[in-house]
């Protein structure tokens, strides 16, 4: 630990660790959330770098509490660690209201967190976008939350690798009526879109949540199905 | 010193009606023997369909009062919504077993109108929560009202029958208890309006 900090101002007014950690973001898989009227829907890539890897053994998406989740574009450890975080804050306030937490309450929580890396003495940044999909009393909601610490809330989004396309895709695609299968179905095809090689039910993960409040991560057989349909 | 919770006596009383709830307290603040003031505050409004009833040490009720404003406060403005009656009485089950080994000496009422059903809760000193009965008492004065309470208590009372009997249950208990009374008064939350009403009990 050192008294002064790592990320501090350029002559421009940037936060040059931030934008380098945005990169960082930049460079990972891609994620992509979809709210509809009835569900949220998040998709990830999951691509392994060798064969010899055991697939079942990498969770991309984080279940936080029974209607939350949440999953990332970046470093895959820096994610670990803040959705660890993610779910002990929810169990404080389990804990002191005993009362299910909003996901707009834990994503403020979590993107304080986030921010104190970006000032606090010899730490840096952390080096993911998460995506924070959730239902609770007030509805689905879809939550980016940066590097910064800034958090956004979306109808649909994506983060990663290829984000840019993504977005102008889900622009032209996403329509307020939507309800959770469709949304599943476009955030599938948008995946798709943008896909290096072959899309299969097991390199990437689907998760969710519909308005039962339960968040559920769909098995391979179940994303078999999906993109079956696609075709 | 007969004991920390009998310092300052006082008495309060929680009751469940249909669709309202009613609270009443005491008004005495008394150091042992002397009575101090006849108009000492013990039952507070914490929001609009949220009310908290304090009963043991003086100070401590003040103090754990504006804890709990404080909190309610912060919960407002951060959450940008109203606290619900059921997570506001878990709030204090907690804030007081945080104090677990050098409590606040009070012993509080919650009563609240959730979406028009009535919510009554009720706690020891380290945050016990009991949510169980239609009604609850506290203070020096309480097992003289439950006495009261148990023979005119019925379920399901309308507004004004709930004023009628718990005011009577606390004027019977405070009547008895030497540390409790120097009047009463009763608080009767409904979903449209919050009434509050001064009582005589016997003036010692």
């Amino acid at each position: 630990m050192t008294d002064f900090a790592l990320t501090t101002f350029s002559s421009k007014g940037k936060l040059l660790q931030i934008e380098y950690a945005l990169n960082a973001v930049a460079k990972g898989d891609t994620a992509i959330g979809i709210k509809a009227k009835n569900g949220v829907v998040l998709v990830v890539e999951k691509k392994q770098s060798s064969i010899l890897i055991e697939e079942s053994s990498v969770q991309k998406i984080a279940l936080l509490t029974d209607n939350i989740a949440a999953t990332y574009a970046g470093l895959g450890p820096d994610f670990r660690v803040l959705s660890q975080q993610a779910r002990k804050l929810v169990k404080k306030y389990d804990l002191k209201y005993q009362e299910e937490i909003f996901v707009q309450t834990l994503s403020r929580e979590l993107a304080e967190d986030v921010q104190i890396a970006t000032q606090r003495g010899g730490i840096r940044p952390f080096g993911v976008s998460i995506l924070i999909a959730g239902y609770d009393e007030e509805g689905p909601h879809l939550v980016q939350l940066d590097p910064s610490g800034a958090y956004y809330s979306w109808k649909a989004t994506a983060i990663g690798k290829q984000a840019k396309n993504a977005k102008a895709f889900l622009e032209k695609r996403y329509n307020a009526d939507m309800e959770i299968e469709d949304a599943i179905n476009t955030a599938l095809l948008t995946l798709k879109e943008g896909f290096e090689g072959q899309i299969t039910p097991t390199n990437i993960e689907v998760g969710v949540i519909r308005d039962d409040h339960v968040y559920r991560i769909l098995p391979p057989s179940q994303v078999k199905d999906y993109l079956e349909e696609l075709e | 010193m007969s004991g920390i919770f009998e310092y300052n006596g006082g008495s309060i009383v929680g009751m469940k009606g249909k669709n309202c709830i009613a609270m009443a307290c005491d008004r005495r603040f008394g150091q042992q023997m002397s009575t101090i003031t006849t108009n000492y505050q013990k039952v507070f409004k914490i929001q609009d369909n949220i009310l908290l009833a304090l009963s043991g040490l003086n100070t401590d009720i003040h103090t754990f009062y504006a804890l709990m404003e404080k909190e309610i406060n912060l919960y407002n403005l951060k959450e940008n919504r109203k606290m619900k009656p059921t997570t506001f009485a878990n709030l204090v089950a907690s804030a007081l077993y945080e104090r677990r080994f050098g409590p606040f000496f009070v012993t509080p009422i919650v009563a609240g109108l959730e979406n028009g059903k009535p919510i009554l809760a009720t706690y020891d000193s380290i945050g016990c929560k009991s949510d169980l009965d239609d009604f609850q008492v506290g203070g020096t004065g309480g097992n003289y009202i439950y006495g009261a309470c148990e023979a005119f208590f019925k379920p399901d009372m309308s507004p004004e029958e709930l004023e009628e009997v718990i005011g009577q249950s606390l004027v019977s208990g405070c009547d008895r208890d030497a540390l409790s009374g120097w009047g009463g008064v009763v608080y009767v939350l409904t979903e449209q309006k919050l009434t509050v009403k001064i009582l005589k009990t016997k003036q010692t």
